[in-house]
C-alpha cells in the first residue's frame, strides 16, 4: 500500500467522524497552544527584567558605603557609628584602575522643586557628565550635566521629561529657572522619556551636579559610585581593583560595598528560567493528558471499527498494513493538533504582546519544538498500543462485530 | 485448484472442544460452480472461512493452486486473499464512510496498485455492474441490490480465481436474490470457481455441484447436468 494512499485513507476515516476528529484536535491544539503561550511568558518576564538591568548600563559595578556581606551587629554599631562615607576624592580615586572606563557618583535626596507658583516633591540626583553614558541614558532637549570639575557646584539641572511637562506644560523649560530648595538652578537639558527601570522613574527625577546636590543637602558622602568597567572580561578585575583603591584609601579598612550587575542579573536569569521551565512543564502535563485522549478515542475507534478491520483483513490487508492505518490517523491527528495549537499559540503570544508593550513576549524556539515533538510524540506513543490491538483482531470474529 | 486433505476445526469453548469441521477431503477445480447448504451450525460457514484463508484448520493440509497455504505466516497468508480470493457477505460489508467508487477500490489500494490504473479498473467495474450514476453514493444512499452490486465489483476487483460467497442473497428480496446470483454467475464463465454458502435451495440448486453438510461433514454431493 502506497504512504500516499495510507495518508488519504486516514484522512478519510477523521473525516468520517468529524465531531470525534475536532474534539480530538482541539485537546491536541490546547495542550500546544498552553505550552507555547506559557513559556512565552516565562521567557517575556525573564527578558523584561534582563532588559530592565541593562538599561541601569553594561559592565556596570555598584559601589557603596557599608559592607553588608557580613551579617550581624558590628562594635561600630553599637557606638552609634555609621559607616565611614564614600567621597567624591575617593570616586575620582577608582579611575586609576585600568580596567575602568568610567564613573558617576550618585547622591540622592529629595527637596521640593517650584517654578511660580507650581512646585511638587522631587527626588533629586546629584552626578556628573559621565552619568549619561554609565546610566545609558539619553536627552529629549538641550544637554546634560557640563564636563568639568566635579567639586564645582554651578547652578544647573536637567529635569526629567514628567517634571518638566508638569512645570513648563508646552514650552521646552531650556533656559529658565527653577527653585530647588532654597536655590536656584537653571534648566539646561531635560532627559528622553524612558519609562520605569528598576522601579526609578527617570522621567519624575532632576539631575544636578554632585557638588551641588552637596550643598543643596548638606552633605558630603556619595549614595553610590557607578562604575563602568572597559569591558564585560573586565568586570573581576574592575571590581577587585575597586575594592583595594577603596580600601587602601579607608586606611586598610574594607568599608564598602561592590556588587557586580551580572551577578544580580544572573541570580534573576536563573530564577526566572527555573520559573519558565516549571510553567512550561505544567503545561507539558496538559499535552500528555491530550496523548492519553489520543489513545482512548483510538481504543474506542478500534471497538467501533471492528467489522471493517476484519474487512480489511479479508480484502487482503495483513497485519502491518492495519497498524500502519491507525498509526497513521493518530499521527495525522496530533500532527493537525499541533499546527492548530501552534497558531493559537503564537496568536495568543501576539494578543498578549498588543496588551502589554513593555512585556517583550515571544515563545522561545526550544518550547515551540518541544510543544510539536512533545504532541507528537504522544499522539504516536499512545496509538501504538490501540493500533496493536486493530491488528491482532481475528478476521472472522471482527467480520461478525465481536 | 482447491484442495483439502482431512481438513479438521475445532473450537474452544469453555472447557470443551467443539468440532465444527471433520475430516474434509474436497478438492474444487477452476470455474467450478459449489454450493454449500446445510442446517445452521453444520459447519458451512467455517470451512468458507478456511478456504478464504480467514481461519486455519487445526489438522489437515490445505492446498491451493499446489501449494501448501496452511504454512504460510499472516502477511503471505494476506497476499494470497488479496490476489487469489474475493468475498461476498451476506451484510454487504461495506465502508460506511466510502462511496461506492472507493468500497470497489479499496482492495486495489492495499494491494498497492498505481492510482492511474486503479481508476481505469474502477470506471470498467462500475459500468459493468451498472453502477456508474451511483459512484460518489455512500452505503447508505444505495439500496441492498446495489450495495451487493458495490460488494461483487470489490470482490471481483482483483482478477480472484475464487469467489466466495456467504449467503449473498440473505438480506435481499427475491427479485434482487436473482440478480445478484446471475451477476455471480457470470463469473464462472471467466474461469473464477464460486463457492456459495447458503440456507436457500432455490439459490443453492443452481450449483453444478451441491455439498450437503451436517455436523462439520460433508455427507452427500449432488451434482446437476448442465
Amino acid at each position: 500500500m502506497r504512504l500516499l494512499d495510507v495518508a488519504q485513507f486516514a484522512a478519510a476515516s477523521l473525516r468520517g467522524s468529524r465531531s470525534r476528529t475536532l474534539l480530538m484536535i482541539l485537546a491536541m491544539s490546547i495542550g500546544v497552544a498552553s505550552v507555547v503561550v506559557l513559556t512565552a511568558l516565562g521567557e517575556g518576564a525573564r527578558r523584561y527584567v534582563v532588559n530592565q538591568f541593562s538599561s541601569l548600563g553594561t559592565n556596570l559595578i555598584i559601589v557603596f558605603p557599608g559592607r553588608t556581606e557580613t551579617a550581624g551587629i558590628g562594635p561600630g554599631m553599637l557606638l552609634g557609628q555609621i559607616p565611614r562615607e564614600l567621597s567624591l576624592d575617593d570616586a575620582q580615586a577608582l579611575l586609576r584602575s585600568p580596567a575602568i572606563a568610567r564613573i558617576a557618583p550618585l547622591t540622592l535626596g529629595t527637596s521640593q522643586i517650584s517654578r511660580g507658583a507650581l512646585n511638587r516633591e522631587v527626588v533629586v540626583l546629584g552626578s556628573t557628565a559621565e552619568m549619561l553614558q554609565v546610566r545609558h541614558m539619553s536627552m529629549g532637549l538641550g544637554q546634560f550635566l557640563p564636563v568639568g570639575d566635579v567639586h564645582s557646584s554651578e547652578s544647573v539641572c536637567v529635569l526629567g521629561s514628567k517634571i518638566r511637562r508638569e512645570l513648563f506644560g508646552n514650552e521646552s523649560g531650556i533656559g529658565s529657572w527653577v527653585r530647588l530648595g532654597d536655590r536656584r538652578f537653571r534648566v539646561i537639558g531635560v532627559l528622553s522619556s524612558q519609562g520605569e527601570s528598576m522601579g526609578f522613574n527617570t522621567d519624575e527625577i532632576v539631575i544636578v551636579p554632585v557638588a551641588s546636590a552637596h550643598m543643596l543637602f548638606n552633605t558630603s558622602g556619595l549614595f553610590r559610585i557607578l562604575v563602568e568597567a572597559k569591558s564585560r572580561d573586565g568586570i573581576a578585575s574592575a571590581r577587585r581593583d575597586a575594592e583595594q583603591i577603596l580600601t587602601e584609601r579607608h586606611h586598610g579598612e574594607r568599608d564598602v560595598t561592590v556588587i557586580t550587575q551580572d551577578a544580580v542579573l544572573a541570580t534573576f536569569d536563573r530564577i526566572l528560567r527555573a520559573l519558565t521551565l516549571a510553567v512550561g512543564g505544567i503545561a507539558a502535563i496538559s499535552l500528555a493528558v491530550a496523548g492519553v485522549l489520543i489513545m482512548n478515542v483510538m481504543l474506542i475507534a478500534v471497538s467501533q471499527r471492528v467489522r471493517e478491520i476484519g474487512l480489511l483483513k479479508a480484502l487482503g490487508a495483513p497485519a502491518t498494513q492495519i497498524r500502519k492505518l491507525f498509526f497513521a490517523e493518530a499521527v495525522l491527528l496530533s500532527g493537525i493538533g499541533s499546527m492548530v495549537g501552534l497558531i493559537l499559540g503564537e496568536a495568543g503570544v501576539l494578543a498578549i504582546g498588543r496588551l502589554y508593550p513593555a512585556l517583550p513576549v515571544d515563545a522561545p524556539w526550544w518550547a515551540v519544538l518541544a510543544a510539536i515533538a512533545t504532541s507528537l510524540g504522544t499522539g504516536v506513543l499512545f496509538s501504538v498500543w490501540p493500533a496493536r490491538r486493530a491488528a491482532r483482531l481475528d478476521p472472522v470474529r471482527a467480520l461478525a462485530g465481536r | 485448484m482447491i484442495q483439502l486433505e482431512n481438513v479438521s476445526r475445532s473450537f474452544t469453548v469453555g472447557d470443551q472442544q467443539v468440532a465444527a469441521l471433520r475430516d474434509i477431503n474436497l478438492s474444487i477445480a477452476a470455474g467450478d460452480y459449489v454450493s454449500i447448504m446445510g442446517p445452521s451450525g453444520s459447519g458451512k460457514s467455517t470451512l468458507l472461512n478456511l478456504i478464504g484463508l480467514l481461519d486455519k484448520p487445526s489438522s489437515g493440509i490445505y492446498r491451493l493452486d499446489g501449494g501448501n497455504v496452511t504454512e504460510l505466516n499472516d502477511k503471505q497468508q494476506a497476499r494470497v486473499r488479496s490476489e487469489k480470493i474475493g468475498f461476498v457477505f451476506q451484510s454487504f460489508h461495506l465502508v460506511p464512510r466510502l462511496s461506492a467508487a472507493m468500497n470497489i477500490e479499496l482492495p486495489l489500494i492495499l494491494a498497492g496498485i498505481p492510482p492511474a490504473e486503479r481508476k481505469t479498473r474502477v470506471t470498467a467495474l462500475l459500468e459493468n455492474y451498472s453502477l456508474t450514476d451511483r459512484a460518489d453514493h455512500r452505503p447508505d444512499q444505495l439500496s441492498g441490490g446495489q450495495r451487493q452490486r458495490v460488494a461483487i465489483a470489490r470482490a471481483t476487483s482483483m482478477h480472484p480465481a475464487v469467489l466466495l460467497a456467504d449467503e449473498p442473497t440473505g438480506n435481499l428480496d427475491q427479485t434482487t436474490g436473482r440478480e445478484v446470483i446471475n451477476l455471480l454467475e457470470q463469473l464462472i464463465e471467466q474461469n473464477v470457481a464460486l463457492i456459495v454458502v447458503t440456507h436457500d435451495p432455490a439459490v443453492g440448486g443452481r450449483a453444478r455441484r451441491q455439498l450437503h453438510m451436517v455436523d462439520g461433514r460433508i455427507v452427500s454431493e449432488t451434482g446437476r447436468e448442465t
